[in-house]
């Protein structure tokens, strides 16, 4: 309690510092405060897991209906982990990439935010107060808002910060009704909550949708791919690695309040998974630009958490504990996962951008050579993304795999639930693959396709020591799998409905065990064979030459493969999903002078959902356009009308 | 039998996997009516290659020199996962069929993207079409793998394939071998890049998957990846053999030697296979695997109970 105070603390003063001493020797001092606060609440969340001690702190709030009342339980603390843990390394990564930054009025407003952002999140998983809750769900809303807006001259950044805007809003909205049902028996108080009988399944919904569009699940994922490229790269960092994540917080402590869960419950969160999962990585691999790929990235790993979790509740219900211990925990483990390692790939792609100034993968190529240490961190990020043993990603979608075969051998209703877990991790699994090798392979490997690719080179200290913490930390949590569950049944046991504790995961230590030692042979075989290797052409000719061309000795970067070609097959195969548009100019007549393919594959969703509904809005509100005059005293007019109105209606 | 035992069906694995080719070739000798190589003579490629020194492209990073060496691993790996006989495999746990994928997964990681770090059209291609057809190819092996662990309540490779041969509740399930084991079939001959989906015979690039992405890779990468390709062809047969037939219900020394002879029927029916069919077109690729995917899937319908 102490620690999480004292970071809050910390969090405070680093907002309130950083306006003031933008300028000057202390202006580092808003960056470091963020690392100092985020630190202690990473320490706060772990001290409370290990030690398996929770709190309550109720402190005076003259607020109606509010509380300041901050608590501490497993489910809390394993978000409070990667929040700080990623935050405070985030910040160190922000330190770096602003040091060139030539605007310090921006850079310590920026700072600002970036405090305000880590209280507010941190807040909202403590709160045990629904109107604190809001408050510090509006409050992380709005600063992450201003996060995004960084580079406001931007055209697509304004834009993108409008969708964000909205977005986030709409979800409020969803979540401002969600509450008022669960409050209906009492105060804001979470203890004092009991939902009135029916109303558990309309909360449950509210919940989805309100939570869904801050977590990224298809179809209220629009905001993701255009907000995480807009902004500075640690702040995509923090928002696709951790702040979406407090979506997926917020509905499973709404499932703690609402006793027993329905079938359809577990089922819709499992066709939402599956749904988002697999579209996710399609829009992934058609991308062209590394950060929209990777804010795609995102949503397919939120759709394989929900997946998980949607196993959970069908293992509530169907009364078998053991799928639902594998399939929340499996969820929660991804949610740490994909914390570490989408923040170390947002960071790399944060260091390639500053490096070679551009996004657009079919503009980059051979950083590995210039940038050897972002290059390697990435690529354990893509290996660990891709959920490839022996790193973190495995054992986590190795949970949720097993939660599934579990439900194929109990049978029964339970078979439908493991086969579309299975078949969707199956066909992720897959394309992740093909996504992350185009995103590492076209980026790092092969000649540079442009003169700043080709003149790109390491980044700052400050930046690529973040990504070496999180690269060894995916070795470390994929290694460690035995204990891992240690951290994670504590808050699986907030989950269930008789919370027993210590050992659910005990039926798959054995498991766990042989996934690690698995893990460990091939990292040793791995090395040996490499050393093997190395000896037996050590007393060998071994020359230098160029790639084989066909005879052709004169090779340019232009006749590599690209990350659009390198897609092409898989993205054409779906098609019917993808609608990709293709421009092309054709070579023509005898002496064709120039010829050209464009391709650009729009979100399915934005175009064939929410613009004809918001293009419907704006032309039903037009409609009612003539009654803005401008004119002060036509809406005194409208004042008194309406005045007059309602006293007759009142006393018919 | 005791598990000191499991160590021999690995070692036959080790030594015996690129006898496979021998087989291969010999039948698809005698359809073409040639004498042949001889039997030996995978062998005496791999050792010829491991005696080489090196050439390597100036673009290439040590992502190219990691790729082999990373791909052998992750198959010896697998083999340790996979039940090559009676006493199941060295490493056994419920669950371990996801491991096991996803190890070829990593060596198909590697490979790819020792493909691409060479900056060449010719591998980018065929690394492209690699990772499209091993997407679908994943989920059609998995659920095979999903449609015999709801026959059997097991979840671990040896489990599933020790039911498959004992348990008198499976006797039921005939029609699922059956599917499942065509499915697998499938999935092998797209995995291991033979026909109808790859050919390892042509050095026609533009028409190649698994041959064009090694094509920089020489001397002692290439023998490295050419016995990774044997073991993979190996474990994967072992695991189908183990699918169609009913090793375990006979006695276990009569059992030892069924597997290798189900192993080595099946290079004959590849041989068979290469010498009756064509390649397909690659756009009938995609709709190859996903129908391999709906037979595993019409299996899981038809399991009993």
């Amino acid at each position: 309690m102490f620690l999480y105070v004292a970071s809050l603390l910390a969090l405070a003063a680093g907002a309130a510092l950083s306006i003031p001493l933008f300028s000057g020797r202390w202006r580092w001092l808003g960056c470091a405060l963020a690392v100092v606060g985020s630190g202690l609440a990473s320490l706060a969340g772990l001290s409370s897991l290990v030690g398996g001690a929770g709190w309550d702190l109720v402190l005076p709030w003259s607020v109606p209906m509010g509380s300041l009342h901050l608590g501490m339980d497993g489910l809390t603390a394993l978000f409070v982990v990667p929040i700080g843990f990623i935050r405070a390394l985030a910040a160190v990564y922000g330190g770096g990439y602003f040091r060139k930054e030539p605007n310090f009025r921006r850079a310590s407003g920026s700072w600002f935010f970036y405090n305000l952002l880590v209280l507010s999140m941190l807040l909202a998983v403590g709160a045990r107060n629904g109107l604190l809750f809001l408050v510090s769900w509006e409050m992380m809303s709005l600063s992450s808002f201003f996060l995004v807006m960084f580079h406001r001259e931007r055209e697509d950044v304004g834009r993108a910060g409008l969708t964000y805007m909205v977005a986030m809003h709409l979800g409020t909205a969803f979540l401002l009704v969600m509450f008022l049902f669960l409050s209906a028996g009492g105060g804001m108080e979470f203890d004092s909550f009991a939902p009135a009988a029916g109303t558990a399944s309309v909360i449950f919904a509210l919940a989805v949708l309100g939570f869904g569009t801050k977590a990224g699940l298809i179809p209220m994922h629009v905001w993701l791919p255009e907000a995480h490229p807009a902004a500075p790269s640690h702040v995509s960092a923090v928002m696709s690695g951790v702040m979406i994540k407090t979506g997926i917080y917020g509905i499973l402590r709404v499932l703690t309040f609402l006793g027993t869960p329905l079938p359809w419950w577990g089922w819709s969160l499992l066709l939402v998974g599956a749904v988002s999962g697999v579209l996710g990585v399609l829009f992934a691999l058609a991308q062209h630009d590394l950060k929209r790929l990777l804010a795609y990235h995102s949503v397919e790993n939120i759709g394989i958490i929900a997946l998980g979790m949607g196993a959970g509740i069908l293992g509530v219900v169907y009364g078998s504990t053991p799928i639902a211990v594998l399939g929340f925990s499996g969820a929660l483990f991804h949610v740490v996962n994909h914390a570490i390692f989408k923040s170390l790939l947002f960071m790399g792609a944060g260091s390639v951008g500053r490096a070679a100034g551009t996004h657009q993968i079919d503009r980059l190529g051979g950083l590995l050579q210039r940038m050897p240490a972002t290059g390697s961190a990435f690529l354990t990020g893509s290996a660990a993304i891709c959920g490839l043993p022996p790193l973190n990603g495995f054992v986590s979608e190795f949970l949720i795999f097993s939660a599934g075969f579990l439900a194929v051998v109990s049978g029964g209703p339970l078979l439908p639930v493991g086969t579309v877990i299975i078949s969707s991790l199956a066909l992720i699994g897959g394309l992740a693959a093909a996504c992350f090798t185009k995103a590492f392979g076209i980026v790092f490997l092969g000649f540079p396709r442009s003169g700043d690719a080709a003149a790109a080179t390491e980044s700052n200290r400050a930046m690529v020591w973040p990504m070496v913490v999180l690269a060894a930390l995916c070795v470390t949590l994929g290694l460690a799998a035995p204990w891992v569950r240690f951290l994670l049944e504590p808050a699986v046991s907030v989950l269930l409905p008789d919370p027993s504790g210590a050992g659910l995961l005990g039926p798959v230590v054995a498991a766990l065990w042989g996934i690690s030692a698995v893990g460990a042979a091939l990292i040793i075989l791995t090395l040996a064979l490499f050393w093997l290797r190395d000896r037996v052409l050590a007393g060998r000719i071994v020359r230098v030459s160029e790639t084989w061309g066909c005879g052709y000795l004169a090779p340019t970067a232009r006749m590599q493969y690209t990350a659009s070609s390198f897609a092409q097959p898989t993205v054409n195969m779906f098609r019917m999903f993808l609608r990709p548009k293709q421009t092309v100019k054709e070579p023509d007549g005898l002496l064709p002078e120039s010829a050209s393919l464009h391709t650009h594959t729009d979100d399915l969703f934005r175009e064939r959902l929410y613009v004809p509904v918001f293009t419907g809005v704006k032309r039903a509100a037009s409609l009612l356009r003539w009654l803005h005059q401008g004119q002060t005293h036509f809406y005194v007019l409208y004042i008194a009308l309406t005045a007059l109105v309602l006293l007759t209606w009142r006393l018919w | 039998m005791e598990r000191s035992w499991s160590a021999v069906p690995v070692l036959m694995a080790l030594v015996m996997s690129p006898f496979l080719f021998s087989v291969i070739n010999r039948t698809k000798a005698f359809f073409g009516g040639r004498r042949g190589q001889p039997l030996l003579q995978p062998y005496a490629d791999i050792a010829k290659l491991l005696r080489k020194g090196a050439v390597y492209s100036r673009t290439t990073t040590r992502v190219f020199r990691i790729g082999p060496v990373a791909g052998l691993a992750s198959v010896l790996a697998a083999l340790a996962l996979t039940p090559l006989g009676p006493s199941g495999a060295l490493v056994s746990f419920e669950g371990d069929v996801v491991l096991f994928v996803y190890l070829f997964a990593v060596m198909r990681f590697v490979t790819v993207l020792a493909a691409l770090d060479t900056g060449s059209a010719f591998e980018g291609m065929g690394a492209s079409r690699e990772v499209q057809f091993s997407a679908l190819g994943e989920v059609a092996f998995f659920l095979g793998i999903t449609a015999l662990a709801a026959l059997t309540h097991r979840t671990s490779l040896s489990g599933i394939l020790d039911a498959l041969g004992n348990s008198p509740e499976v006797h039921g399930g005939r029609p699922v071998h059956f599917l499942v084991g065509s499915s697998l079939f499938v999935v092998l001959l797209a995995e291991n890049a033979r026909l109808p989906v790859d050919d390892p015979e042509t050095h026609l690039e533009l028409t190649m998957i698994h041959e064009v992405m090694v094509l920089d890779h020489g001397g002692v990468d290439l023998g490295l990846i050419q016995y990774a390709g044997c073991l993979k062809l190996w474990v994967m047969a072992s695991l189908l053999a183990g699918v169609v037939l009913p090793a375990g219900s006979v006695h276990t020394v009569a059992s030892a030697a069924i597997l290798p002879a189900g192993i080595l029927a099946l290079a004959v029916l590849i041989g068979v296979v290469e010498s009756t069919m064509a390649r397909l077109r690659l756009v009938m690729v995609p709709q190859l695997l996903v129908a391999a995917g709906v037979l595993a899937l019409l299996a899981l319908i038809v399991v009993p109970g």
